[in-house]
């Protein structure tokens, strides 16, 4: 199978993660987008993995820890609008614009 | 670096240090001249040191050179241009060596003499340091290997001479002697260096001893050579005054006594003699240099003997015999006869300044150099009397002092030349001789009577003069009668000491002609006894002042009206039109230039600032500003606080690197 | 080497994927973009599966679906999530697609031309062992392993430091 439509298709999904951080108003819609960054990348690197067959694992170990760090992220990056919510009694990202002219 | 050829025995001889002679004045000077104040009235002392050093130095390196050892020669080269090399050196033989205890001895009697004649001077210290410097360049010229060297010590004494002169120059008239006597051998300077030029190009060196050697090889003739020979000849004229450059020397005895005695009596007036019998052997194969030499030295030695029988100033009529000798001089070795010509600078040193330091006490007594202020002074200064006695008696050449010796070779050579190389210039020369030492007695027995003899014409109280000027007479007078002998026919040393290869001595094996040094003392006593009918007892008391010979009496008076010629001919032209030409080049045309270019520097100045300063630069200057401010001001806007614009932005930009990245 | 049961399961993931990704960023309802979320994840595990990285798959099932995501459930209860119909959307979609198109575009355009030709070959035996993922793990990756369980307590540390209430 050509490996460049599982590129696309990685392609694919990672455009519609920007989208989707670009233009959600509600910030843990925000991290959700970027789980969906995140997941087209690994798309990407398990695809390399399978083309080289038996000297890409390496690819696949890339793609464990890249799932390792996105959980931690995600927990941090909640921490983050859990507080915010507390201060603000609001997650709208729109709303967060303080440091401007 | 330095190359001495010295002398075969081992260790060092006295003539290895002879540029120490030359040093020392100088030191001396330095030391005067910088430690003035403190000295004050003790700057005499280091000058007689060092001079007087300087002199036991001379006598035991000619001691030396005498008894056998080599000539030194030692030289270094300082500047070198393509086939152009010059040199710094020195070069001792006997001819050096005679020089420097000439110069040492005559200048170390004067720094005696001058301790009591400049008494109380208010310029004492600069006067030792003059003579100092003097004596260091007098023999710094002598000691020098190469023509171009012996051109600084050349111009060296030039200048200690004009210092030296215009000593007293509150008074105009001083400062103006010394300004002619400076000018006026400058004027024979420029042909010296042309000369010097005009050798090299001909022989392709500076080198005194090289080009002597060339020129007895016979590279150095033709055309060029003779030119060379005779530019040179022009240094010798100025600095010898020799007609026509005569004319500074009567003026010079503007300066103080002792002064003419050591300058213009018995050291550098002789330097043109000195340069001709330098470069002797280049001179003798030279066509027709010599011969210029003689008919020049010919004429000056009668007009000035001529001159001096009408000087009222006795220091003047000390001055134009000194002209007249010093043509005797060149005349010799116009004819070939070197010894005797450098035989008689020798012995003329000794009786010229000593009848030079006599003038000065007479006048340092009677407080005028006018003869017509003086008369009987036997009487009061007895010393003086002797001394300027025996003087005279050497200067008109009477048996056995000096002037006999040196004066009557001369006269032989100039008579072997004529008789026996049949040539009419040694004729001319031997007429003129003997004219001359008819002459030079009879002015001098003139001298004599009008100052030591008959009644007392001045006022005040002469006395004899302090031992410090009379003890220096004395040794003088010695001299005159002493050094006499050195050349003496046969068994005197002279001729072994100086000479030239390939002259064969006459005169001094065995006098010529034993008639000719009668004729010759005959002549001067004849003279002698003229001027004492003359001028004392005033017998064939001719009125000269009017008629017949009236026209003859004003010429000798304006001194051939030499110097008006020189006045109105010369100097007023350049001083009147042309320098008021070249006053008016410069105010308008040079000035005009220099100042023409400041206003429009100052112009170009302004238009800058104006223009390009304040318009441009500082429109973009404020524009930049300004540019940044409308800008910062419009930029601002992209900060919203908005993270997500923000993250578009940074999207984009992502996209476009991926874009640049991947496809290019 | 593919066979004609591969290319149609892969079609069929790739359409799942595709709608779950949409619907995760256009959902009015936020809970319906998380589960929305879920399926894209486990499409992707299907993918997985399908390259024969059977470990990664299993993982990603464990630790995305269900951590992760029980996560930002947990999140948008706590932070009262708007449940309406309330629009969800910002001012800048416009440019957010345009952004979105034009790297879509140009990364996918770039790709395509490096690796044409290239094919990944789907029927080997096994596919990639676990044996073979734990080896390089444990040999030539151990330190980078570390310092992801480090990085986790360091997280876990941050979270709860950023969160608690004081």
């Amino acid at each position: 199978m050509p490996v460049s439509y599982f590129l696309v298709l990685s392609a694919l999904l990672f455009s519609i993660g920007v989208y989707g951080v670009l233009a959600r108003q509600n910030a843990v819609l925000v991290l959700l987008s970027i789980e969906l960054m995140l997941n087209a990348v690994n798309i990407n690197l398990v695809a390399f993995s399978a083309l080289l067959g038996q000297t890409g694992v390496p690819g696949q170990v890339f793609a464990l820890f890249v799932i390792a760090v996105a959980a931690a992220e995600v927990g941090i990056g909640l921490a983050i609008v859990i507080l915010i919510f507390r201060n603000r009694q609001s997650v709208d990202v729109e709303e967060m614009s303080l440091m401007k002219w | 670096m330095i190359l001495a050829q010295s002398s075969a025995t081992a260790g060092r001889a006295a003539t290895d240090f002879m540029w120490l002679v030359t040093l020392l004045p100088f030191l001396s000077a330095v030391i005067i001249g910088f430690g003035g104040k403190r000295l004050g009235g003790r700057a005499h002392i280091a000058g007689i040191a060092a001079v007087g050093g300087g002199l036991v130095l001379s006598l035991v390196g000619f001691y030396q050179l005498a008894a056998g050892n080599a000539t030194v020669e030692a030289s270094w080269v300082w500047f070198e241009l393509d086939s152009i090399e010059l040199e710094f050196g020195m070069n001792y033989d006997f001819l050096t060596g005679v020089m420097f205890v000439v110069v040492t001895t005559i200048s170390t009697l004067v720094h005696i003499y001058s301790v009591g004649y400049m008494h109380g001077d208010k310029r004492y210290t600069w006067f030792y340091t003059a003579l100092s410097l003097f004596t260091g360049s007098m023999l710094f010229l002598v000691i020098a290997n190469n023509l171009m060297q012996m051109f600084v010590g050349w111009e060296l004494v030039g200048v200690c001479s004009y210092f030296l002169i215009g000593h007293y120059w509150e008074e105009t008239d001083n400062s103006s002697a010394a300004i002619k006597a400076f000018i006026v051998t400058r004027v024979g300077d420029v042909g010296f260096l042309f000369g010097i030029f005009a050798l090299f190009i001909a022989g392709g060196t500076f080198n005194i001893p090289e080009l002597n050697l060339l020129a007895e090889e016979g590279e150095l003739t033709g055309t060029i050579a003779t030119v060379g020979a005779l530019l040179l000849f022009c240094g010798a004229v100025g600095k010898s005054a020799q007609v026509p450059l005569h004319v500074w020397l009567p003026d010079a005895m503007a300066g103080p006594t002792p002064v003419s005695a050591l300058i213009h009596a018995a050291t550098m007036v002789v330097a043109g003699v000195y340069l001709v019998a330098r470069m002797f052997i280049v001179f003798e194969h030279a066509p027709a240099a010599l011969n210029v030499v003689a008919i020049v030295a010919s004429i000056t030695m009668l007009i000035a003997a001529a001159l001096a029988l009408v000087q009222d100033d006795i220091k003047r009529v000390l001055a134009y015999s000194t002209v007249s000798q010093l043509a005797y001089m060149m005349a010799a070795l116009g004819v070939g006869a070197y010894t005797a010509g450098v035989f008689h600078l020798f012995t003329h040193a000794f009786f010229k300044a000593l009848l030079f330091l006599g003038a000065g006490s007479i006048i340092h007594a009677v407080h005028s150099n006018n003869m017509s202020d003086m008369g009987g002074l036997r009487k009061f200064m007895p010393t003086t009397f002797m001394t300027f006695i025996v003087g005279s008696l050497a200067l008109a050449g009477i048996f056995p002092l000096a002037g006999f010796f040196s004066k009557d070779e001369i006269i032989g050579e100039a008579l072997r030349a004529a008789s026996d190389e049949r040539q009419i210039v040694a004729w001319i020369v031997l007429i003129s001789a003997l004219i001359t030492a008819f002459l030079t007695a009879l002015y001098m027995t003139r001298a004599c009577v009008k100052t030591f003899f008959g009644a007392y014409r001045g006022h005040g109280h002469p006395h004899e003069s302090p031992r410090t000027m009379t003890v220096p007479l004395q040794i003088l007078a010695v001299g005159s009668v002493a050094v006499g002998f050195l050349g003496f026919p046969v068994v005197g040393p002279f001729p072994d000491w100086i000479n030239v290869p390939g002259e064969v001595h006459h005169g001094f094996s065995a006098f010529y002609n034993l008639a000719l040094p009668a004729i010759s003392v005959a002549v001067a006593l004849a003279a002698i006894w003229l001027g004492f009918q003359l001028f004392y007892f005033e017998r064939f008391k001719v009125d000269i002042r009017s008629g017949r010979f009236a026209w003859f009496y004003r010429l000798l008076e304006n001194k051939y009206y030499i110097d008006d010629i020189y006045l109105d001919g010369i100097v007023r032209p350049i001083q009147y039109p042309i320098a008021r030409a070249t006053n008016w080049i410069n105010q308008n045309v040079i000035d005009g230039v220099v100042n023409g270019t400041a206003w429009g520097t100052v112009a170009a100045g302004k238009g800058v600032y104006g223009v390009i300063d304040q318009r441009v630069v500082d429109f973009a200057v404020n524009g930049a500003a300004g540019l940044t401010g409308f800008s910062g001001g419009i930029l601002r806007y992209i900060q919203t606080g908005n993270v997500q614009r923000y993250a578009a932005f940074l999207f984009v930009a992502v996209a476009a690197f991926v874009a640049l990245f991947g496809l290019f | 080497m593919a066979t004609i049961g591969h290319q149609i399961v892969f079609w069929i993931i790739a359409v799942v994927m595709t709608v779950a990704a949409v619907a995760v960023v256009t959902a009015r309802n936020v809970v319906h973009a998380a589960l929305y979320l879920v399926g894209a994840l486990m499409s992707a595990a299907a993918l997985y599966i399908l390259l024969l990285a059977q470990f990664v798959a299993w993982v990603q099932v464990l630790v995305y679906v269900g951590a992760i995501v029980v996560l930002m459930l947990f999140g948008l209860m706590l932070t009262n999530a708007p449940i309406g119909r309330a629009s969800l959307d910002n001012n800048q979609r416009f440019l957010a697609a345009v952004t979105a198109g034009v790297l879509f575009l140009v990364t996918s355009f770039i790709m395509v031309r490096a690796f044409e030709g290239q094919s990944i070959d789907l029927v080997r035996e096994q596919g990639t062992l676990t044996e073979s993922v734990g080896e390089v793990i444990f040999s030539a990756y151990v330190l980078p392993f570390e310092v992801v369980s480090v990085l986790l307590l360091a997280a876990l540390v941050g979270a709860i430091v950023i969160a608690k209430r004081d």
